[in-house]
C-alpha cells in the first residue's frame, strides 16, 4: 500500500522543503492530503468482501448490458416461443444444458435469454427507486430539520403515516388502481413508501448541523433557508445518505420482485425475475421443471447479496467506527 | 402514565384519521368521475344497475367533502368506518367484514407462530454472537443471517417447498410437509400446526436475520457499560449478567421492531400467504385485486395500519415496564 505519491523527484518534501534523496526512498513520500471521500475509497477497496462483491455486481450490470448478445449466440429471443423444441413429448419444458442452456419456461422461451434481460429491470428499478427515495427523502429531511416548526410536524405525520401504512399491501392497492404495471409506476411507488426512513435519517442529522457556528455565519451574510439547506448543510449530511442508498438498492429489487411475484409488477411478457419465479408457482409447474423456479431465485438471490454486501462495505468505509451490519 | 396514554392514543387516533385521508384520496378521487369509481368498488363482474346503485349509496355524485363523511360515518343505507362498517363485497355479494373474519385466524396464527420462532432464533443467535464477538460461532451467524436478509420470501418459501414438499414425497416417499392448506386450531390443533410448520420457518428465517444483528449490536452496546461492568465484579455469573442484567436494557430497540413487524404481519403477510396458499388477509388483498374488488381492499388496508397503530402504542408502554429509566410522560 502506497501512501501518496511516491518517488516524484521533481517535486519538494513538503516537510523539509528540501528536494528528496535519492538514497531515501520512504523521505521522498510526499504526504499528502485525504479527503473523506478518498479515505472512504481506499478503506472500500482494501475490504475483499466488497471487492468481490463489486465484481459480482459488475458482472450482473455486463449480462443485463449484453442481453441481446445471449438472445444472438443461443439464437433464442427473448420472447421468442419455441414450442417444438421448448416442450418435450409429454408437454413439459425442456430441461437445461441441451438446446436451451438453463432449460426453457412453460411457453418454450429461453429461461437465460430471459433473466439476462430480466437482469435489466431489477437493475434499472433498483438504482432509479433507491435515486427517488434518497432525493425525497433528503429534501424532506432538510425541510423538516432545519425550517422546524409546522414544516417538521407537518412532515413528521405524513412520516408517520407511511410508516403505519403496511407497504406491500398498499403498493398492491395502488398499482390495482393505477391498473398495474409500469417500471415507472412500480418505482413511484417504492419511492413513495421508502422516502420516510432517509427523511428520518437525514432530519436527526441536520438538527445538530444546524446549530454549528458555520451555520450562524451563513445566515448573518443574508443567505437564505434554502441556500443553507442545500449549500451549507447538504453535503455534510450527503455520505449518510450515499450509505442507506446503497443498502436501498438490494431493498428495491427484492420489493420489485415481489410485486412482480403478485402479479401487480412489471407486466408480462416482458422479462422479469419475480415474474418468471410466480409463473414457475403456478400449477405446480416447479414440480417438473425445476429449473425455472431455481434458475431465477439464484439470480435474484446472488444480486441482492451482492449488493448487501457492497453497501455493508460502503457502510464501512464512511464510518468505520460504526457496527457493521455483517463480519 | 394515564397522560402519556390520552395523548398517545389521541396521537393514534390522528394517524389514523390521516390514513383514512390517504386512502379516501387513493380510491374515492378520480379525475374520470364516479363511473370509473363505481366500477372498482362493483368489481370486475357488476351490473350496469349495480353501478348505478352504488353511485346512489356511496353519494358518489356529491362534493367531495361529503363523500368523505360518508365514508367515514356511512349513509342511511350503509354504516362507515366509524361504525364499524366496511361496505359490501360484491364480487361475491358478501360484507366485507365477513370476509375479514375469516381470514383473520388464519393470518393470525401465520404471524403468531412465526414471531415466536423468529425472535427465538434472532434473540439466540444474537445474544450468542454479542457475549463472543469476532469468534467464530459470531462470524457463522452473521455471515448465515446476510444469507437470509438478502433472502426475498417467497424465493425461500418456494425452495422449501420445491425440496421438503415435492422431493420430499416424490423421490424419497416421506410425507412430512404439506403443500398448502390451513386447519383451524379449534378442530386439530396437531393438524393446524403441522400445516403451518413451512410458512412459519420461511416467515421466520427471512425475518430472523434482522433480528440477529439488531440483537448483537444492542447487546454489545450494553454490555459495554458499566454497570455490567458493576454486576460482573459483585461476582454474579456470567449468565446472570447476561441474561438478567444485560438483555434487559438490550430488548428495548428489539421491542420496538417486534412490534412494528408483528403488525405488519397481522396487516397481511402477504407474500408467504400467496406461497402456500393460506387464505389470509394478505392473500384476499390479492385476490380482491384481481377480482377489481375495492372494498376488500379498502378494508384490509384500513384494519392493517390500524394494527401498526395499536401496535406502536403497545409498544411505548411495554419500553416503561422494560426500562424503569423511560418515563412515561
Amino acid at each position: 500500500m502506497t501512501i501518496g505519491n511516491v518517488g516524484g523527484a521533481a517535486e519538494l518534501d513538503l516537510v523539509s522543503g528540501l528536494p528528496p534523496v535519492e538514497e531515501a526512498p520512504e523521505a521522498a513520500k510526499v504526504i499528502q492530503g485525504r479527503g473523506p471521500w478518498r479515505l472512504a475509497f481506499e478503506r472500500l477497496r482494501r475490504d475483499r468482501a466488497s471487492v468481490i462483491s463489486a465484481v459480482v455486481i459488475l458482472l450482473i450490470i455486463i449480462c443485463a448490458a449484453a442481453a441481446p448478445v445471449f438472445a444472438t449466440i443461443t439464437g433464442h429471443g427473448v420472447n421468442q416461443q419455441f414450442r417444438l423444441i421448448g416442450e418435450q413429448s409429454n408437454g413439459f419444458p425442456t430441461g437445461p444444458f441441451g438446446k436451451f442452456p438453463l432449460g426453457a419456461d412453460d411457453q418454450g422461451r429461453d429461461v437465460l435469454v430471459r433473466l439476462a434481460y430480466g437482469a435489466r429491470v431489477s437493475l434499472l428499478v433498483g438504482v432509479v427507486t433507491s435515486a427517488l427515495t434518497v432525493a425525497i427523502g433528503a429534501v424532506m429531511g432538510l425541510m423538516a430539520g432545519y425550517l422546524g416548526r409546522t414544516v417538521d410536524s407537518i412532515i413528521g405525520r405524513i412520516i408517520d403515516v407511511t410508516l403505519s401504512i403496511p407497504f406491500l399491501l398498499f403498493a398492491v392497492a395502488l398499482a390495482s388502481v393505477e391498473g398495474g404495471g409500469s417500471v415507472t409506476l412500480v418505482v413511484i411507488v417504492l419511492a413513495l413508501f421508502g422516502w420516510s426512513s432517509v427523511a428520518r435519517i437525514v432530519r436527526g442529522q441536520v438538527l445538530s448541523i444546524k446549530e454549528r457556528e458555520y451555520i450562524e455565519a451563513a445566515r448573518s451574510l443574508g443567505a437564505g433557508s434554502w441556500r443553507i439547506m442545500f449549500i451549507d448543510i447538504f453535503p455534510n449530511v450527503i455520505a449518510q445518505v450515499i450509505v442507506y442508498a446503497s443498502l436501498l438498492i438490494p431493498l428495491s429489487i427484492v420489493s420489485e420482485a415481489t410485486l412482480s411475484y403478485l402479479g401487480v409488477g412489471v407486466q408480462p411478457p416482458t422479462a422479469d425475475w419475480g415474474a418468471m419465479i410466480s409463473a414457475a408457482q403456478q400449477g405446480g409447474l416447479y414440480q417438473v421443471a425445476w429449473w425455472y423456479l431455481v434458475f431465477p431465485s439464484l439470480a435474484l438471490l446472488i444480486t441482492t447479496l451482492a449488493f448487501n454486501i457492497f453497501g455493508d462495505g460502503v457502510r464501512d468505509a464512511f464510518d468505520p467506527r460504526a457496527d457493521r451490519l455483517f463480519v | 402514565m394515564a397522560r402519556f396514554l390520552v395523548r398517545r392514543i389521541l396521537q393514534g387516533v390522528l394517524v389514523m384519521w390521516l390514513v383514512t385521508i390517504a386512502a379516501f384520496g387513493l380510491f374515492f378521487i378520480d379525475p374520470n368521475g364516479p363511473d370509473d369509481i363505481a366500477r372498482r368498488i362493483g368489481g370486475k363482474a357488476a351490473t350496469p344497475q349495480l353501478l348505478h346503485r352504488i353511485i346512489e349509496n356511496y353519494g358518489l355524485r356529491q362534493p367531495l367533502y361529503k363523500q368523505y363523511w360518508h365514508f367515514l360515518y356511512g349513509t342511511p343505507h350503509r354504516a362507515g368506518l366509524l361504525r364499524g362498517g366496511l361496505g359490501t363485497d360484491y364480487y361475491f355479494q358478501i360484507p366485507v367484514t365477513h370476509i375479514l373474519r375469516d381470514a383473520a385466524p388464519i393470518t393470525f396464527s401465520l404471524a403468531l407462530g412465526a414471531s415466536i420462532l423468529w425472535l427465538l432464533i434472532g434473540l439466540a443467535s444474537g445474544i450468542l454472537s454479542a457475549v463472543r464477538p469476532r469468534s467464530f460461532l459470531d462470524r457463522f451467524f452473521t455471515t448465515i443471517a446476510l444469507f437470509f436478509y438478502s433472502m426475498p420470501t417467497f424465493v425461500l418459501g418456494l425452495l422449501l417447498l420445491l425440496v421438503f414438499y415435492f422431493e420430499f414425497t416424490t423421490k424419497l416417499h416421506l410425507a412430512w410437509f404439506p403443500a398448502a392448506g390451513y386447519v383451524d386450531f379449534t378442530k386439530n390443533p396437531l393438524q393446524w400446526a403441522h400445516h403451518l410448520i413451512l410458512p412459519w420457518i420461511t416467515l421466520a428465517v427471512v425475518s430472523a436475520a434482522a433480528y440477529t444483528r439488531l440483537a448483537r449490536s444492542s447487546m454489545l452496546d450494553v454490555l459495554g457499560e458499566d454497570y455490567i461492568r458493576t454486576a460482573r465484579a459483585k461476582g454474579l455469573s456470567e449468565r446472570r449478567v447476561v441474561l438478567r442484567h444485560g438483555l434487559r436494557a438490550a430488548l428495548t430497540p428489539i421491542v420496538t421492531q417486534f412490534g412494528i413487524d408483528v403488525a405488519v404481519l397481522i396487516g397481511g403477510a402477504v407474500v408467504t400467504e400467496q406461497v402456500f396458499s393460506l387464505q389470509g388477509l394478505g392473500y384476499n388483498a390479492v385476490q380482491a385485486i384481481q377480482n377489481q374488488d375495492l372494498p376488500v381492499i379498502l378494508g384490509i388496508v384500513i384494519v392493517a395500519s390500524l394494527a401498526v397503530v395499536v401496535a406502536n402504542i403497545v409498544v411505548d408502554i411495554i419500553y416503561a415496564v422494560l426500562d424503569p429509566r423511560v418515563r412515561l410522560t
